[in-house]
């Protein structure tokens, strides 16, 4: 019998090997998992067949926001449920695969149908509407999520993925261990009780902080077709690729289970889903040599080593970053928000006078480490005021470059973020500070914005920063005089980006920063098209490219010109084939139709073409609706992601719409009839005076049409043509 | 533990004790001396790996043989076994509502025979809860249309038509539990009727869809339970406050005692009536009167109605007859020791069977036809005025034990005491006590005695215990009748075993009654018998209703410290699936298969919200049940924080 599952071995089912004591193998542990199994399966049969009869075979199925169906089963078995009669012969094929006979092999399929099973239960519940719960507990996590924090998931900006279930012995027992975990930057998915004891702790639970409390029981499935997804989107592996996808997994999500307090056979067998993915578990609790498996199934009743022991035993090893606040500093804090009603004290958001500034200094103008308050300090400020504030921050390094203060400057949001109970947005002289009332209770002081950013600036760039001073206005006479002179350095740089253009540079940038999860994609950065992410400007391409010579972001000589219009050249096709593991032939830079460049997944909008109007729309990961091509974001992404080339649809970051490089090849801006109000406001006057420049007008801007004209052809056809949309009197895009 | 076993004194009730004790060698035997003579009992029976469904078997689950002759698992085996007890409970209770049903038939078809309606608002409710016009029809015609559905309860057929008892009273949450789940019946007789096929060799194997099937079995139970109590309260009254008393001592020498014994009114009531009408033959035959008292539920139909006395409960209802002063021994259906025929032999009693499907070798058979209902029950209570005469004072000796009770706690009656308080919304007046903390939660005990553990000694102990925590505890069947017997169900227990802040609700809602009610409110309140644990669930609808929340989030637990019958199984068995934690004080024969006992005690709780908790130690029960209490109430609290802070509409249905 010990030829059973021979056919299936891989090298990925290699991992399980030697984890079993065959002359001693944990029958009991192996029994509850089979009987969990049949106790899921069973269960799922019974509503399946319940709900077939109550509502048809032809019934449609499937959770809200996502483009991925469902996602346990897409990815794992490659169909695309949508209907309810669909689901019964892939039951059938899970209930097949439970054995009686007690092995590890057996024991993991148990696991991958006691998964199956809870997606089946779940899309079963998701009949009964899209609201079935109400805030901190969310349920099916929609695809805008996957996509917000899938990216930093997969390539361990988030260290990653702890799956806690249970009842811990306490709510400040649990409240310590993931408030250890919030402050490590992990993504946490909570299922059963825990979720009870993380609100009664009052920790900050919801997406904006990676936290996200399921509900209970087969729910935790969705913290599973989380990580199905992020595979399915970053990987470019094909739905029902299983063993790569399972491989995947293994590689990319460094998840874990936590499970606290008793467990009951279904628990069991889910826990062995996770295994079946790569996944280990820890029990909080002592349980008998014959129901564990080393470095798989662990129990563990210390809890002050229990976050520890995980790491070690899913090998996550943490950069670990020791700056002086009171406060924690992780991503998960990064969305944090903090109302007024919670707020201690704010400055700049057009209130109140404000600036932050960057500034490259000589070897002699800097004393490194130094942090300076000028003006009242926050114990000297009434609560709730909003005063004037600037931040000053001096950078000395023998590689940094007057190039690079932009780059610093704009990371200056992320890492203010990433103090829990600090708050900020926008950016130079329209910047926006908020510190929160607990923050201040707990010891903030301004210095500690220096002390944040000195240690932040230090580690993320350490090639280009060897030295930081920062000094914190709070003077309004001084916040005023500062402000005159960073607004000369914004001037200054403006002027200088403004002459940076595509002809003016000899070399452009790589970006394979996603090729961890995206391996066939690679961005193009140039001076007038930033990475499609958003986030990479050809600026921050030179910069990475010094800090870190063998990097992402490798230098593109710009030789051998085929097309000038169409952005095509010899050097850039050779480096995308080399890159693209010779998938990608030849590249565009400045036509979406014609061999447009690729997506990996992390897109901040897609075009598509909208051929009815000889016109391109845009839609945004924000924006979760319909758009006139006749698909939503999800849907969209599904085709266009995962690195490869579609003509007539491709993802691009926002400011890429001001560019006089914007689809410049396809005839530019003047195309543009359709994108989501949000992104409208977002680009603002930005907007106005590109579309002025390019000779379309101030008013161009009000004959894009969005959504509150309508989502379809029909709707937005007459709202064009009564304003006149230069794309209905263009040559043809095709 | 094996010295104990030899002990037969298996009681804490002392006029049980002192009966043991005078016929400790006598060789009369009782259920106590059988029970040490039954040890050790056999352990694949124990729990539940016993399969005797078809006749290869029994099939019994060891090392050697870890499937039955047909394959059975142990799953199956048990999990089949189950279903077949939760048949036998619910057919049982149904058979009760049947009874009252076909009564009801008559009355509405014009043959009242000695019945008729006694109360009216409580049929006019009825009818209205299912939609039937009352303003201005003649009662016999809203009777007929609530008889005509009461019989379509049974019999339905057509698949498309589900339960209307059911779905009339409980939250819509539940009723779509039960769709999806697909256990929600259309009739009683339909669904026994496909529970028995589907146990039958070589049908269901799969142990889900057994469980699944005995929870809509068991669902059955409770359509016949409800049935059985609205009905009988349209036909006898529905209860209000009463003072009695209870145990053995309240047999008396100079009169001729009737023990009624079983469950249904539709015989005790006809009895006690019948015995008031003849004191004069008693007087005439040398007594002093008649009295009527009873054992298990019938008696607590009558004392819920006619304050009639507690005799006793199950375990001990040979022992009545041991002390020589019982002159009939008149019983109906479920719960009747065959043992009694065998004890009343060594004395004068008499024991009258009267019911087609439960007779007794021996005994006296009076067929008791309801269109002759008083004529029959003039019959019986001749009998027992003719074994006055036999009686033989040298053997009698009567425990001098009896405590005041007050009973008679419909929910009607609850409701109208809460109403004292708050008028506007009686049922805040608990909610409010609850969101306070000032009262724990609320449980409800019910169930039998079990010769295996320690007679009401596992009731008392837990109920004192809560009690002391501050849980209103509300009470039925044996349960009831321990508390009765034992003096926990009178104001004096409130003075003595309620913690602060049950006193202080239990003296608010005294201080607001004081001129209406004859005496001061009971520790434990009597709602009935145990067709009237609908009762008690319909207070857990009302809280739901008023918390605008699923039976599962609300506060509220069950305890059967001493299960014994298949009805209790039944009975269980819907209180977990309509979503409340159910203790049971008794191992069932469920452990022999870990995948059901698994479903039974944890992951039942993820679907229905309900669950079981085996213990058979009551410090130990005690603290469970304090701490299923203890989880919903600081889920709740933790729920309305969530509310708050998160600033959302609704509350969380996680549960
Ligand atoms: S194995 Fe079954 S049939 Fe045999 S003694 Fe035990 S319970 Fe009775
Ligand atoms: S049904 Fe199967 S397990 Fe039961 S007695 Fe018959 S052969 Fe044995
Ligand atoms: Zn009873």
């Amino acid at each position: 019998m010990s030829t059973v599952g021979k056919e299936w071995e891989n090298s990925f089912e290699e991992i399980y090997d030697g984890a079993i004591d065959e002359s001693n193998p944990p029958l009991p542990l192996f029994q509850k998992v089979y009987d969990g199994a049949i106790i899921a399966t069973s269960y799922a049969e019974i509503l399946l067949s319940q709900a077939i009869r109550r509502y048809g075979p032809d019934h449609p199925v499937g959770y809200p926001d996502t483009g991925y169906y469902l996602p346990v089963i897409m990815n794992l078995s490659g169909e695309k449920v949508t209907k309810l009669g669909e689901l019964v012969p892939i039951l059938n094929r899970m209930r097949n695969q439970i054995k009686e006979e007690l092995n590890f092999y057996n024991a993991r399929l148990c696991g991958e149908s006691t998964a199956y099973a809870a997606e089946i239960i779940e899309a079963i519940r998701y009949l009964k509407g899209e609201n079935l719960h109400v805030s901190p507990w969310t349920g099916f996590l929609g695809d805008p999520v996957v996509r917000r924090y899938g990216i930093l998931l997969v390539d361990w900006t988030i260290p990653g993925q702890a799956v806690i279930v249970g009842k811990a012995k306490s709510t400040e027992a649990l409240a310590k261990i993931i408030s250890d975990l919030q402050a490590k930057g992990f993504m946490i998915f909570m299922a059963y009780e825990v979720v009870d004891q993380a609100i009664e702790a009052g920790l900050k639970l919801g997406i904006d902080f990676i936290t996200f409390t399921m509900g209970n029981f087969t729910q935790v499935i969705h913290a599973v077709n989380y990580a199905l997804r992020a595979g399915l989107a970053f990987g470019g592996i094909a739905p029902g690729l299983r063993e790569e996808q399972r491989d995947y997994q293994r590689r990319r999500i460094r998840a874990f289970v936590l499970h606290f307090g008793e467990r009951d056979e279904v628990q069991i067998a889910a826990h062995f889903a996770a295994i079946f993915l790569g996944f280990p578990v820890l029990v909080d609790h002592e349980l008998p040599e014959d129901e564990q498996i080393p470095n798989w199934y662990i129990a563990h009743p210390d809890y002050e080593t229990l976050v520890q022991v995980a790491l070690e035993v899913r090998g996550i090893k943490l950069k670990i970053l020791d700056i002086p606040v009171p406060f924690t500093v992780a991503p998960a804090f990064e969305g944090e928000a903090i109302r007024k009603k919670d707020m201690y004290l704010e400055f700049g958001g057009g209130r109140t006078p404000s600036f932050e500034l960057v500034k490259m200094v000589e070897e002699s103008e800097i004393e490194d480490g130094k942090v300076e308050i000028v003006g009242p300090d926050v114990d000297e400020i009434e609560e709730g005021a909003a005063i004037s504030g600037g931040i000053y921050v001096k950078i000395y390094g023998r590689k940094m470059q007057e190039d690079f203060e932009g780059v610093l400057e704009r990371r200056i949001h992320d890492f203010v973020n990433y103090g829990e109970g600090l708050w900020h947005t926008g950016q130079r002289n329209l910047c926006w500070y908020r510190v929160s009332k607990d923050c201040v209770a707990k010891g903030f002081k301004f210095r500690h914005y220096g002390d944040l950013l000195i240690a932040k600036f230090k580690d993320d760039f350490p090639a280009i920063v060897d030295r930081v001073q920062v000094t914190i206005y709070t003077d309004p006479k001084m916040v005023d005089e500062k402000l005159e002179e960073a607004r000369k350095v914004y001037a200054s740089r403006d002027a200088r980006l403004a002459g940076l253009t595509d002809e003016s540079v000899d070399m452009f940038y790589s970006c394979t920063l996603c090729q961890s999860f995206a391996p066939n994609h690679v961005c193009v950065v140039t001076p007038q098209r930033l990475g499609l992410c958003g986030a990479v400007s050809w600026l921050d391409g030179k910069a990475s490219n010094e800090i870190d010579p063998t990097g992402p972001n490798q230098p593109i000589k710009k030789e051998g010109v085929i097309d000038e219009k169409k952005g095509i050249w010899a050097s850039v096709n050779e480096f995308v084939y080399n890159n693209t593991n010779r998938n990608i032939e030849e590249c565009s830079m400045y036509s979406f139709i014609d061999r447009p460049m690729t997506s990996c997944g992390c897109f901040e909008c897609i075009m598509g073409i909208v051929p009815e109007v000889n016109g391109v729309m845009i839609t945004t990961r924000e924006h979760g609706g319909m758009t006139p091509c006749g698909m939503n974001f999800s849907t969209l992404a599904g085709s266009v992601g995962g690195g490869i080339q579609t003509p007539g649809f491709m993802g691009h970051g926002r400011p890429y719409v001001l560019s006089k490089k914007f689809i410049s090849a396809d005839g530019g801006l003047g195309h543009l009839v359709w994108m989501p109000k949000e992104l409208k406001d977002w680009l603002g006057d930005d907007l106005r005076k590109a579309a002025e420049e390019q000779g379309l007008g101030t008013d161009f801007v009000d004959k894009i049409a969005d959504e509150t004209i309508g989502t379809t052809v029909e709707e937005i056809l007459p709202f064009l043509e009564e304003k006149g949309h230069p794309a209905l009197t263009m040559e043809p895009l095709m | 533990m094996a010295e104990k076993k030899k002990d037969r004194n298996r009681t804490i009730d002392p006029a049980a004790l002192e009966v043991l004790a005078r016929t400790e060698g006598s060789g009369i035997e009782s259920a106590y001396d059988r029970y040490l003579n039954m040890q050790p009992q056999c352990q694949y029976g124990n729990t539940g790996i016993c399969c005797t469904i078809c006749i290869q078997g029994p099939c019994r689950i060891t090392k050697k043989a870890s499937k039955g002759i047909c394959g059975a698992a142990p799953y199956t085996i048990v999990a089949r076994n189950l279903l077949r007890h939760v048949l036998g409970g619910t057919a049982c209770h149904s058979d009760h509502g049947f009874h009252i049903t076909m009564v009801m038939k008559e009355i509405a078809d014009g043959h009242p025979g000695d019945y008729s309606i006694t109360d009216s608002a409580k049929l006019k409710m009825v009818a209205e809860r299912f939609g039937f016009p009352t303003e201005g029809r003649p009662e016999q015609d809203v009777l007929k249309d609530v008889v005509n559905l009461a019989m379509e309860e049974f019999s339905r057929l057509d698949k498309k038509v589900y339960s209307a008892w059911l779905e009339k009273t409980i939250v819509p949450e539940r009723l779509e539990k039960a769709m999806e789940c697909n256990i929600m019946p259309n009739s009683i007789h339909k669904t026994i009727a496909e529970s028995m096929a589907q146990t039958h060799m070589g049908m269901d194997a799969d142990p889900v869809n057994l469980v699944f099937q005995s929870l809509k079995t068991a669902l059955c139970d409770y359509i016949g339970m409800h049935i059985a109590t609205d009905l009988s309260d349209i036909l006898f009254g529905t209860p209000t406050p009463v003072v009695s008393e209870a145990n053995m001592g309240v047999l008396e020498e100079k009169m001729v005692n009737i023990a009624l014994h079983g469950h249904n009114p539709i015989l005790s009531e006809m009895v006690v009536k019948a015995a008031r009408d003849m004191k004069d033959e008693a007087i005439a035959a040398g007594a002093e009167g008649i009295k009527c008292m009873g054992i298990c539920c019938t008696g607590n139909e009558v004392l819920m109605r006619q304050g009639v006395p507690v005799l006793t409960n199950f375990a001990s209802q040979e022992l009545a007859i041991m002390t020589g002063a019982v002159d009939v021994m008149v019983v109906d259906v479920q719960c009747i020791m065959p043992g009694i025929q065998t004890v009343a032999e060594c004395f004068h009693t008499k024991i009258i069977t009267t019911i087609p499907n439960a007779k007794i070798p021996s005994s006296y058979y009076v067929d008791f036809d309801e269109t002759r209902a008083q004529e029959k029950a003039r019959e019986i209570v001749g009998i027992a005025i003719d074994a006055y005469k036999q009686r033989d004072a040298s053997k009698v000796s009567i425990p001098q034990v009896k405590h005041k009770v007050v009973a008679g706690f419909s929910l009607e009656a609850l409701t109208d005491i809460l109403a004292a308080v708050n008028p506007d919304n009686p049922i805040k007046v608990i909610t409010d006590a609850i969101d306070s903390g000032e009262l724990a939660g609320v449980c409800l005990f019910a169930g039998c005695n079990n010769l295996k553990v320690i007679h009401d000694g596992s009731h008392t102990a837990i109920a004192k215990e809560l009690a002391k925590n501050n849980v209103l505890l509300v009470a039925t069947g044996c349960a009831a009748g321990s508390y009765a017997k034992l003096g926990l169900m009178n104001g004096d227990a409130v003075e003595e075993y309620a913690g602060e802040g049950l006193k202080a609700f239990i003296n608010r809602l005294n201080e607001a009654n004081k001129d209406k009610l004859q005496d001061k409110l009971p520790l434990i309140f009597h709602m009935g018998s145990c067709v009237d644990n609908t009762r008690a669930y319909d207070l857990v609808t009302a809280l739901a209703q008023e918390w605008q929340m699923d039976t599962p989030k609300v506060p509220f637990v069950a305890s059967a410290p001493e299960a014994m019958s298949e009805k209790a199984v039944s009975i269980g068995s819907w209180v977990v699936t309509l979503g409340m934690p159910v203790h049971v004080g008794v191992m069932p024969p469920i452990p022999g298969s870990p995948l059901v006992d698994g479903i039974a005690l944890q992951i039942a709780q993820d679907v229905y919200g309900g669950y079981f908790i085996w213990e058979e130690d009551p410090a130990e029960a005690a603290k469970k049940l304090l701490g299923a209490l203890q989880e919903r109430t600081w889920k709740l609290k933790v729920h309305k924080m969530a509310q708050e802070q998160y600033e959302t509409d609704a509350i969380s249905k996680t549960w």
